[in-house]
């Protein structure tokens, strides 16, 4: 009965961690089998063997789906600090940071899909979640502000746990800011197309994840906005099979396509086309 | 800080206790104190009706006003009526109806907001209760006339935000407002809910913080119904005058400051 399920507890609820260790050979989390991470990255990070998606790095995420070299990134040094002085929050942002390889948990740039400029955003999975704190939500907006100056469509790769709980109210608030900002951007007539990868819940579905003109989704990706434990507890009940997958959520009518993860960039090419404009 | 009963003392967490305290005064004692001829207005015009969130029209003194609040009810059976102030989706849609409604007929909105959190179910999930927060969030920030969201108890995360994106946030100095309930919180970070207390303090979610930090505009310190409606009346007339377009313009700066 309360908002204890605005955020998944990281491991024990994303259905085993898809993260890819640093090891040449990993073992998968699914199929139990030994496969190596050189042919899992040949395979848009999906084991070869059982079809398993792990999680994409946002950077990685950025090149599978730009243009080769068109991608220039922007807001690259902004980094989170402890602005409420929150226990233990200094040494997980180090911690983020290293797993992560990245100064913060979202990616944005200019680019191009097909040939079509756009701007790009990817959430990180390895960094605290994907998790939305002052600066995830500055950049994002900063990046909608841009692109909606020089009319230029936007394609956002989400993936979070939620509100970032050790920046307070300043979490929350960025979920109304990014709102505000892809409004304006669509006001102008702009597109803003995003891809639900998993998970994405809690205060990230409750805005921007949920304001795109089109919503792609990959298979299986866990969208919504409390946690499925919590639900479980809160009703006393178990909850069907397919419950929060992106596939039912598009039955429920909050996804246009689900897509396989190797057919995402020639999705975001025809949609792009499709909005390039037709001169009458 | 000193509370309304003139106690001392209070930590965080103990405000957070008080703000769920049963025999608080609701929404609906808000609108019975400050609103005359109120007239509840039902459903979200998609689904149905959800009774977590209660809206209607009225006059606040002399001047026609949409209000909308979210209530938990007083009895046992009136917590159940309005599932205990958690709302589904067609509560917040029912809500962005009527400000749209507002909107139109340029009355301005009054929100009251006292929820633990939006309501977490099968069938809430299956309705889109993200999007509904979402799309709240998204109209609200362009919304063409003004309104003003006052925490009287609870403010429960998401929920409580999609009906906070206003011009002007207010609190009861003994409400709070938080990006999560320092129980969760504490279970999530420490797997000890008894260090609620500690997540309550490093939260900063009473009023008082909130108000330093710039987040909300005003702490009111006590619940005198005449002189909170002449304040309510005073922002009105105020925010009432100013073009629509500067309003909004406004509205986004405030959130667009948040953390910056
Ligand atoms: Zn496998």
């Amino acid at each position: 009965m309360n908002f204890k399920g605005f955020f998944l507890k990281a491991n024990n609820e994303l259905e085993g961690e898809n993260f890819i260790p640093r090891a040449r050979r990993i073992t998968c989390k699914k199929c139990q089998k030994k496969v190596s991470v050189s042919q899992i990255r040949k395979n848009s990070f999906i084991c070869p063997e059982c079809g398993n998606y792990f999680s994409v790095r946002s950077r990685r995420r950025i090149l599978m789906l730009c243009d080769r070299r068109s991608f220039s990134e922007m807001y690259a040094d902004m980094e989170s600090e402890n602005i409420l002085g929150f226990p233990e929050y200094d040494e997980k942002l180090s911690a983020a940071r290293e797993k992560s390889r990245e100064k913060e948990g979202v990616i944005c740039g200019e680019g191009r899909i097909g040939g079509v400029r756009c701007c790009i955003f990817a959430m990180d999975a390895y960094f605290m979640m994907g998790s939305m704190g002052a600066v995830v939500g500055e950049k994002i907006t900063r990046l909608f502000e841009y692109a909606a100056e020089r009319s230029l469509p936007v394609i956002g790769v989400t993936v979070s746990g939620g509100a970032r709980m050790q920046e307070g109210m300043i979490s929350l608030f960025q979920m109304s800011k990014v709102s505000a900002a892809v409004k304006r951007h669509s006001d102008k007539g702009n597109l803003y197309v995003v891809i639900l990868t998993n998970p994405t819940t809690g205060g990230v579905d409750a805005s921007f994840a949920m304001l795109g003109d089109i919503t792609l989704a990959e298979p299986g990706a866990r969208v919504g906005f409390a946690g499925p434990r919590v639900i479980e507890k809160t009703l006393n009940q178990a909850l069907p099979k397919n419950f929060q997958r992106a596939e039912r959520v598009l039955e429920c009518g909050f996804i246009d396509r689900v897509v396989p993860r190797d057919g995402l960039r020639h999705d975001l090419e025809r949609i792009l086309k499709l909005h390039a404009g037709y001169k009458r | 800080m000193q509370d309304i009963n003139g106690e001392t003392d209070m930590n965080d967490y103990d405000i957070v206790l008080r703000a769920r305290m049963e025999g608080r005064l609701t929404a609906k004692d808000y609108i019975d104190g400050l609103i005359t001829d109120f007239m509840e207005l039902h459903g979200d015009r998609l689904y149905g009706d959800d009774r977590a969130v209660i809206g209607g029209i009225g006059f606040l003194e002399d001047m026609p006003v949409t209000v909308i609040g979210i209530e938990k009810g007083k009895d046992t059976a009136g917590r159940i009526e309005h599932n205990f102030g958690s709302a589904n989706p067609e509560g917040y849609r029912k809500a962005l109806r009527l400000m749209k409604q507002a909107e139109k007929f340029k009355r301005p909105v009054l929100c009251l907001v006292d929820t633990a959190g939006a309501f977490c179910g099968i069938e809430a999930e299956e309705h889109g209760q993200g999007r509904a927060i979402a799309d709240n969030l998204y109209e609200m920030s362009a919304l063409r006339t003004p309104v003003l969201s006052i925490l009287i108890g609870e403010g429960g995360s998401g929920g409580a935000l999609a009906l906070s994106h206003a011009d002007r946030i207010w609190m009861m100095k003994d409400a709070y407002f938080s990006v999560v309930s320092p129980e969760s919180c504490a279970n999530i970070l420490w797997k000890d809910t008894g260090k609620a207390p500690m997540a309550a303090e490093a939260l900063m979610l009473t009023a008082e913080k909130l108000h330093a930090a710039g987040l909300i505009d005003r702490v009111i310190e006590d619940n005198d119904m005449k002189k909170l409606s002449d304040d309510i009346y005073r922002q009105f007339k105020g925010l009432t005058t100013i073009d629509p377009d500067v309003l909004i313009e406004d509205r986004y700066q405030k959130f667009r400051k948040a953390g910056y």
